[in-house]
């Protein structure tokens, strides 16, 4: 079955957001206060060493498991929509203390409450369909 | 056995993190989890009021199984490999939520004063969970990408429009965390 590697990569992906405490409300709340380096840590050591493997598979041209090239997909090269939708986003991160990963872990992790979340964020991707159009868009 | 279950220090995650966006990448695929939100508005019927959910969303079911993979690894991790969920918060965090009334700061994962059944009709519970949660649907769609698609993706393949979202994303979290919370905590 061809998506069971997505579903094994999910697990290993819940895990280690449950381990690293990066789905508790509490370690946004300090990262947002300053007040650790844990969440900057994290997130900071993803993206360099990130960096670094995307640079590796540019250089040496890595084929994916299919043997096609690995394709970067480009963000459109705007600036209000990052802008704008980012600090709206950024408003939901500090209320809810999860981003979208960590609202289906925090479901596993037995707070069934967040099923409300996690509905309450397709709605909220919903209206956005509804509104896009009357939004800043470059 | 014992070092996993304790809490992982961040030198130990974020590796991991770019080690589950590689493997993505080499599945032909991009890390990013919130346009699995807008897949499940598509299967939804969304499509017949706009069409910004009018795409062929059986080829984006792969990420939907990747979501219900995190799913089952948040359930694994709590149930077999956290012996307890206490957070090791710093001092000055614990000492300005006890200041607002939230009682033993980081014994769980999240505040379940906030986050339960019963508060959800209550103005804080519906400000916490289900404003929050539009905004972050909201948000993250007209962003692009949230924090694995802009902030783990996007940086790691330097793109400009990323480090904007990034910068939103901390507007916007503090003025929640700095303005807001102080009077709705």
């Amino acid at each position: 079955m061809k998506n069971l590697k997505f579903l094994i990569s999910g697990v290993l992906f819940g895990i280690i957001l449950t381990k690293a405490e990066v789905i508790s409300w509490y370690r946004i709340y300090e990262m947002f206060r300053f007040e650790s380096f844990h969440m900057y840590g994290v997130i900071g050591s993803a993206v360099v060493l990130g960096i670094i493997a995307v640079q590796i598979i540019k250089r040496f041209n890595v084929k994916d498991i299919h043997g096609n090239p690995i394709v970067i997909t480009e963000k459109s090269k705007v600036f209000w929509p990052p802008l704008l939708g980012g600090t709206i986003f950024g408003l939901g991160w500090a209320l809810t203390g999860a981003c979208p990963g960590p609202i289906y872990i925090v479901i596993g992790n037995g707070y069934l409450v967040f099923i409300v979340v996690f509905l309450s964020a397709v709605v909220g991707t919903f209206l956005y369909g509804l509104v896009m159009h009357k939004l800043p868009r470059r | 056995m014992e070092f996993i279950k304790q809490p992982w220090p961040w030198y130990v995650a974020g590796p991991l993190i770019t080690l589950v966006m590689v493997s993505m990448m080499l599945f032909g695929k991009s890390f990013g989890v919130s346009s699995t939100l807008k897949t499940v508005c598509s299967i939804g019927g969304a499509g017949k009021v706009s069409e910004f959910f009018r795409f062929d969303w059986k080829t984006a079911v792969w990420n939907l199984f990747f979501v219900a993979g995190s799913l089952i690894g948040g359930y694994i991790a709590a149930t077999y490999l956290s012996p307890d969920q206490a957070i090791d918060l710093s001092e000055k965090t614990v000492a300005s939520l006890e200041g607002y009334g939230i009682l033993n700061p980081g014994v769980e994962y999240l505040p379940t004063s906030i986050f339960n059944w019963g508060n959800l009709l209550s103005f804080q519970g519906f400000l916490f969970m289900i404003i929050g949660g539009v905004f972050v649907g909201f948000g993250t769609r007209y962003a692009d990408g949230c924090t694995s698609g802009h902030a783990i993706s996007g940086l790691s393949s330097l793109q400009w429009p990323s480090l904007v979202a990034v910068i939103g994303f901390f507007i916007g979290g503090l003025i929640i965390t700095h303005l807001i919370l102080p009077f709705v905590l």
